[in-house]
């Protein structure tokens, strides 16, 4: 009973969910304004996310979302900020298709192969990124971001040019055949294999950050980089192994978007839900601790789902679920300068 | 093909308009980065001013009333981070990173609230900048194609370059603002006002990136653009590293990504793929910061 009490009073002083609180008041002032019930609101976004197929349509998106989230929590952990998500997202998904397609071998080995040269190529893409700063003093925060443009240009003029599909009047490859792609797990749902994947790679990231000596270093890092470098970490060496690894996840991310979801690269397709951006909020409300990111993650999937019913019954444009994240993360950075005063 | 046709006045004209916006965002970036707020919001900022600007022509029939509303609506937007970073005392990267996703958010939301349509929106009864003629350079033909034609704001922003240099190197709150950022404990104890002075800077580099985004949406077109700013102010948080928070360095290097993206527009014009030409600037940006390695300065920068 005590523990009970005890948790519900860590859970009302806990800043992440006044920031929570917080943010679903300013969107509803936000619908006030616009002319909307916000009631009627939320309650089409929760409806929506929860009720009936919906559940199995949030998680299919929890999929890409979650794993967005640890791109950003593996290096947020130790301090540092990954922008380049969207970059490798699309060179893991393009990756992922022209193995998927062209690769001559029977097709479980083909999805294997095409899974792994995406998460390969997406982690060195990354580890660019690190050895740009390592080396050159290029900040992490600007090399992954610019790394992201060439990425985005590149992919898309394959998409565009050489390997367009010419029977399809849209900017993507051809269709990868059915015994490449990511198995149905849950048949009449959109979920894949790629769930199974995801968990892997979440009880992974959590038993390393729990139990490995490279998460030690990591979260030790991000409490004091210079007391880890005194320890014997070298800092630029982690540098470099914890973005391969954050990079590594992205690729993964963008190999089940093309192989489990639709089954070709189509240029803009894996960027404009934004789940780079999602993930890093999703990262950022949980300061990089993996589990509370998944948690976080899950929730703006949920959001995001919701966002779509809500659209279709009451006409409010399902980009005020964007809004609402982007509320509570600086309603949480805020609280957090209160407490440390 | 012809390479050196494409250095024809058309390019250096392309350069000066491509530059414009940027540098006005990356002399917002100098004046945070003095004070000793590290803005990464830039991008955002502009993108609000880009969209203020355009609803501001369009409710109030003039293009000085879109332009106020830009400024005014970019100044209340940059509060949060002014006064977020400073009495707050919020991570400024963490801010930076909620403002430029609450700027794409809340631009597509009111675009569809206001304007009923989603991606772009432009009316007919929307006049852009009111472009500056100068007689003694329309006389001149090759200078008039270069220097003939652009908005008030593009000549705003280079007279900023100087006024800006003036401010921070040879006046007295110059000087405090560069001790506030450098050794802000040090200027607080001689009795500087060092929030008060920070959130004067965040809130005038706001106003600057209102005319940057008026410069986007009412310059050489007359239209918004979900995400028009396009990684502009991300670009311009580079030149400010590059140029190591001088304007004129600082405007050197805009000058730079500027021509960078002006020559990837006449390539596109000779057949190469839009994907591959856009990428110029960025690739050029990150070339620029390799090559100007250990130059780096250390302060505001995390």
């Amino acid at each position: 009973m005590n523990a009970a009490i005890g948790a519900v009073r860590g859970a009302a002083t806990s800043s992440v969910l006044w920031a929570i609180l917080g943010g679903l008041v300013v969107g509803a002032l936000i619908t006030l304004a616009a002319g909307h019930d916000p009631v009627a609101v939320y309650g089409e976004i929760l409806a929506g996310a929860v009720v009936g197929p919906n559940l199995a349509e949030t998680v299919a998106r929890a999929v890409p979302l979650v794993g967005m989230t640890l791109v950003a929590a593996i290096p947020l952990r130790g301090g540092m900020v990954n922008l380049g998500g969207d970059g490798q997202l699309v060179l893991g998904g393009m990756v992922a298709a022209l193995v998927a397609l062209y690769l001559p071998a029977p097709g479980a080995v083909r999805l294997a192969a095409a899974i792994l040269a995406a998460m390969a190529v997406s982690g060195a893409y990354a580890a660019l990124a690190a050895w740009g700063e390592v080396k050159f003093g290029v900040p992490l925060l600007i090399s992954t971001l610019l790394l992201s443009y060439p990425a985005k240009g590149v992919t898309s003029y394959l998409a565009r040019f050489p390997l367009r599909d010419p029977s399809t009047g849209m900017p993507e490859t051809f269709r990868v055949e059915e015994a490449a792609r990511l198995p149905v797990l849950v048949p009449g749902t959109p979920i894949t294999w790629g769930l199974v994947l995801l968990l892997l790679v979440i009880a992974a990231v959590v038993f390393t950050d729990r139990r490995g000596t490279a998460g030690y270093e990591l979260r030790l890092r991000g409490l004091n980089p210079r007391f880890t470098a005194y320890g014997g970490v070298d800092l630029g060496r982690q540098t470099v192994r914890v973005l391969f690894a954050s990079g590594a996840v992205a690729g993964l991310v963008g190999a089940i978007l093309v192989l489990g979801d639709q089954f070709r690269f189509t240029d803009g397709a894996l960027l404009s839900p934004a789940y780079t951006w999602s993930g890093l909020m999703a990262a950022l409300l949980a300061m990089g601790e993996p589990v509370g990111a998944v948690c976080a993650g899950l929730f703006f999937a949920a959001l995001q789902t919701g966002g779509f019913a809500m659209e279709r019954a009451t006409e409010v444009p399902r980009v005020l679920t964007l809004v609402l994240q982007a509320v509570i993360i600086l309603l949480l950075a805020m609280r957090h300068g209160l407490r440390r005063r | 093909m012809d390479w050196l046709s494409l250095f024809n006045a058309v390019l250096f004209a392309q350069t000066i308009q491509a530059v414009t916006p940027i540098l006005l965002a990356a002399l917002a970036g100098v004046l945070c980065d003095r004070a000793g707020v590290f803005n990464i919001a830039l991008e955002g900022q502009m993108l609000i001013g880009a969209f203020a600007a355009i609803a501001g022509t369009y409710y109030t029939g003039s293009v000085a009333g879109g332009v106020a509303v830009a400024l005014a609506g970019t100044i209340a937007f940059s509060a949060i981070l002014a006064f977020g970073a400073t009495w707050l005392r919020g991570d400024p990267i963490v801010i930076g990173i909620g403002l430029n996703l609450l700027a794409s958010g809340l631009t597509a939301f009111l675009l569809r609230i206001l304007f009923g349509v989603s991606g772009t929106f432009t009316d007919p009864t929307m006049q852009d900048l009111p472009r500056i003629v100068i007689p003694r350079i329309a006389a001149m033909p090759w200078f008039n194609r270069v220097f003939g034609g652009h908005s008030v704001v593009t000549w705003a922003a280079w007279i900023l370059v100087v006024v800006i240099a003036v401010f921070l190197f040879r006046t007295v709150w110059g000087l405090r603002l560069r001790g506030i950022g450098e050794r802000p404990d040090a200027a607080e104890t001689l009795g500087a006002d060092v929030a008060g002075s920070r959130i004067a800077a965040v809130l005038a580099g706001g106003a600057l990136c209102g005319l940057a985004g008026a410069q986007l949406s009412l310059g050489s077109v007359t239209l918004f653009a979900e995400d028009m700013s396009a990684g502009r102010g991300w670009i311009a948080v580079v030149a400010v590293m590059l140029g190591r928070g001088h304007p004129v360095g600082v405007a050197l290097a805009c000058l730079l990504f500027g021509f960078a993206d002006a020559a990837g527009l006449r390539l596109q014009g000779r057949g190469l793929p839009n994907q591959l030409t856009d990428m110029a600037p960025y690739v050029i940006t990150l070339v620029a910061l390799v090559v100007a390695r250990g130059r780096r300065r250390r302060g505001a920068m995390a």
